[in-house]
């Protein structure tokens, strides 16, 4: 039974983490690409179709392994945790559903027409299919969060007769409010991945002297969209988030803060090692009050450590939950300071000449990816014990006809698989950054061209 | 309200398999009608800006199956637990080999991908039909309402069968024969020249394959499972869904015969569509109200009453599925319209998005 439970964890863990490095990409592109398109009909700067149609084949390309990998994941539900699926199915089956209707159906139809180029589409219809993959993808996101939410903070729904959960408000669902500061959270860090990744190529042109002309587009837009991104990622959604947390989930409030005793005037930890079996915090780099301060605006407030709660009560990786958490907080910090540096040399003139900063911008690429990922790390740990916050503990949600060895079996298949499509995703992007926004325009290496 | 959601998970699951099947298709005869990459080029151009829209019905289907039968999707998709998760990476192969092949030009990169969608959609279709065939004979449930399959065992037919026994591959293979029809019938429609030659014989040949097989799969269907045929009985109506097949299989042969155009091809298609839509309605039909019968044993299979959510839920389900579908119609309206007309091999339309 606990080997079982641990693998179908690792196994759903595995395939979402990979599945988003994709995601996160496209959704944050999404509505760069938007922003050009709409620069390029406004200014009549024909730089910034360059930049779009750029941008499109690097999403096109994103955007096919988000779709391969993610078709596995609506599966899981049902292979992998087919006891949740069973209990929540009339709940969360609806949101992913109508992510299917409403979204995909959207995506698939227009992305086609936003790959064909402006050339033979007319530069109107070409915004109108760029803001349409935008809004596909941006409905995909809340209507996944909204499942999220669900799990996290369980709202308008109803028990039948043998026990499951059924829908009972459509609306109670959807504006469920754990949903939308996730959401409008969860999005600025899509935005963000976007941007570091766009200034990282056009600081990579700059610095190694071609196609400077595009590069300069590209960190002039990731750098103005990206500081009001990494500012809001952190005020208000971040700390609205962690009012929520607070509220409905104080021991994984405790767990992620490293606060084993319950104080008045709790201390936030910025740095230090969890030592869970001892109880305390090793090593500890801490600001007097401030944890207190932050989720309840007084300095003296009480703030419940993990003593005040069962074991039984306790998220169950508390060092890993611990780790994401300051990973994802250290980082966010750490690009709000890029982002406004970068943004203040911009506003002087001087972004372009720096190439202090260009290094900077050019390797801190992969941090965003980090980041996203260690947030839902925080998100999905923390919600531990329980699968559905609560209602559900997770142990109670896996398949119990399927062995630990069949799912052994498919992890090992997906690690194969995975690392097959992430050398062919690194090979393909690098020669699209290599070919560079200067080549012949509309001519779209991708399957949904016409 | 449980009997209306059934019809809609079907014919979503139905479109999907009318849709993706002329995808799956066109992947198997791939190799045997595109000699040339400009060929091959045209083949993948037939169904390029339309396939994953095509397959988000799978997902979208199977999105409505959870929601509305959230016992029947747990205890399916799990105890189909391996069978699944390759369906899975056949699918993953199969997406980046369209999407992928045409990024690099080189003697080994475009033949390489071909080799492979040609090979996942071969494995697909026989898997789906075995999936299908094991629906229809039923699953070793029990009390639980769980189950779990080996993938074989002496692929002997009874008790002890696993997901692969001599009827499952049977309806595989005639899954596999329906879908290279199918997709031969597109190809010969939407193509012209060397390749819609080879296409049209492929389908002439196929016909032959397919129709005797069509015989024999469904004498052992009533005998395996006999249900089927009793449904059928008790309700003669039903037997507008079984004549719709063979009216599609009469008609494939009818506009196959003799000269060619552009609107025989096309009939010749809807046709197949007509087929295919007619067996699976037919199964549907003869199982109803089971969605997954029990292996020996009735008082544990699982039926629509015993599988599906509350009537609150099935009714706000409703409402949005409605207008997301009205909505989805018209995307498809207006993709499929902007897609008209034959793509040729070498030419504008097949060159200029790069395939």
């Amino acid at each position: 039974m606990g080997e079982a439970v641990a693998i179908h964890r690792l196994h759903f863990a595995f395939t979402i983490t990979f599945h988003y490095i994709f995601p996160q990409l496209t959704m944050g592109l999404a509505l760069l690409l938007l922003i050009l398109k709409t620069l390029a009909i406004h200014t009549g700067n024909e730089e910034y179709n360059r930049a779009v149609c750029f941008w499109a084949r690097v999403f096109a390309i994103n955007f096919a392994l988000g779709v391969v990998t993610g078709i596995p994941m609506e599966f899981q539900f049902g292979t992998n945790w087919a006891g949740f699926s069973r209990s929540a199915g009339g709940v969360i089956g609806q949101t992913l559903g109508m992510e299917g209707v409403f979204s995909f159906f959207l995506e698939s139809s227009f992305l086609g027409l936003m790959l064909f180029g402006e050339k033979r589409l007319g530069q109107a219809w070409h915004w109108v299919a760029t803001f349409l993959v935008w809004l596909g993808s941006w409905l995909s996101g809340y209507l996944i969060i909204a499942t999220d939410a669900w799990m996290q903070h369980p709202v308008a729904y109803s028990v039948t007769p043998d026990g499951n959960y059924s829908l009972a408000s459509f609306w109670g669902l959807l504006l469920n409010p754990w949903a939308l500061w996730q959401y409008a959270h969860n999005m600025l860090g899509a935005v963000q991945t976007g941007c570091f990744v766009m200034a990282a190529v056009g600081a990579f042109y700059l610095l190694s002297q071609k196609f400077e002309t595009g590069g300069r587009v590209f960190l002039r837009i990731a750098v103005i969209v990206g500081v009001f991104a990494a500012v809001c990622q952190l005020f208000p959604t971040g700390d609205e988030q962690g009012v929520f947390i607070a509220h409905d989930q104080q021991p994984t409030l405790a767990a992620m803060e490293g606060l084993f005793k319950t104080s008045n005037g709790a201390p936030l930890a910025i740095l230090g090692q969890p030592d869970v079996e001892n109880r305390k915090l090793d090593n500890p780099l801490i600001i007097p009050n401030a944890l207190s301060f932050l989720t309840y605006r007084a300095w003296k407030a009480q703030v419940r450590g993990l003593d005040s709660f069962p074991e039984s009560e306790w998220p169950d990786r508390i060092p890993l939950l611990y780790y994401s958490y300051h990973v994802m907080v250290g980082l966010g910090t750490l690009f709000i300071a890029i982002m406004v540096i970068a943004a203040f040399l911009l506003w002087r003139r001087r972004l372009y000449s720096a190439r202090w900063m260009l290094w900077i911008l050019l390797l801190a690429f992969p941090f965003p990816y980090i980041a996203n990922t260690a947030g839902w790390i925080t998100a999905e740990v923390g919600r531990q014990p329980y699968l559905i916050y609560g209602l559900m503990r997770t142990p109670a949600g896996i398949s119990p006809r399927v062995s630990a060895g069949n799912v052994w079996f498919t992890l090992i298949g997906f690690l194969g698989m995975y690392m097959v499509l992430g050398i062919l995703f690194l090979f393909l992007v690098y020669r699209e950054i290599e070919r560079g926004p200067e080549g012949p325009i509309a001519l779209v290496p991708h399957a949904g061209g016409m | 309200m449980a009997t209306l959601w059934f019809c809609l998970v079907a014919m979503m699951l139905a479109i999907y398999v009318l849709l993706d099947g002329f995808d799956l298709g066109a992947g198997i005869v791939h190799l045997g009608v595109a000699r040339t990459d400009q060929e091959r080029r045209a083949v993948i151009g037939t169904i390029g800006p339309v396939w994953d829209g095509n397959e988000v019905w799978l997902i979208t289907g199977g999105g409505t199956l959870f929601f509305a039968f959230p016992l029947l999707y747990a205890s399916s998709f799990s105890g189909f637990y391996l069978p699944l998760t390759m369906v899975l990476w056949l699918l993953i192969l199969r997406g980046i080999s369209i999407e992928f092949r045409s990024h690099v030009k080189g003697p080994l990169w475009s033949p390489f991908w071909d080799f492979i969608f040609c090979l996942s959609s071969a494995l697909l279709a026989i898997f789906y039909g075995a999936a299908l065939g094991n629906v229809v004979r039923g699953v070793p449930l029990d009390s639980s309402g769980y189950f779990f399959e080996a993938l074989w065992t002496n692929f002997r037919f009874g008790s002890d069968a696993g997901i692969l026994d001599w009827y499952t591959i049977l309806v595989g293979l005639a899954a596999y024969f329906a879908l290279t029809e199918h997709g031969a019938l597109w190809v010969a429609y939407k193509t012209d020249g060397g390749i819609r030659r080879r296409a049209q014989r492929i389908a002439r040949m196929g016909w032959w394959v397919l129709t005797p097989l069509t015989v024999v799969v469904t004498l052992v269907t009533f005998r395996v499972q006999p249900m089927v045929l009793e449904h059928m009985l008790a309700r003669p109506w039903g037997l507008i869904f079984p004549a719709l097949a063979i009216l599609g299989l009469i008609g494939i042969f009818a506009f196959l015969r003799g000269e060619t155009t552009p609107e025989r091809e096309q009939k010749a298609f809807v046709c197949s569509c007509a087929y295919l839509l007619g067996m699976l309605t037919s199964v549907a039909f003869g199982l109803y109200p089971y969605v997954l019968p029990a292996r020996g044993g009735s008082e544990f299979s699982l039926s629509i009453y015993n599988t599906r959510t509350a009537d609150r839920a099935m009714q706000i389900g409703l409402a949005w599925w409605i207008v997301g579908m009205i909505l989805a119609t018209s995307y498809f309206v207006f993709l499929y319209r902007r897609f008209a007309g034959k793509v040729v091999a070498g030419g504008e339309s097949s060159e200029g998005h790069g395939y």
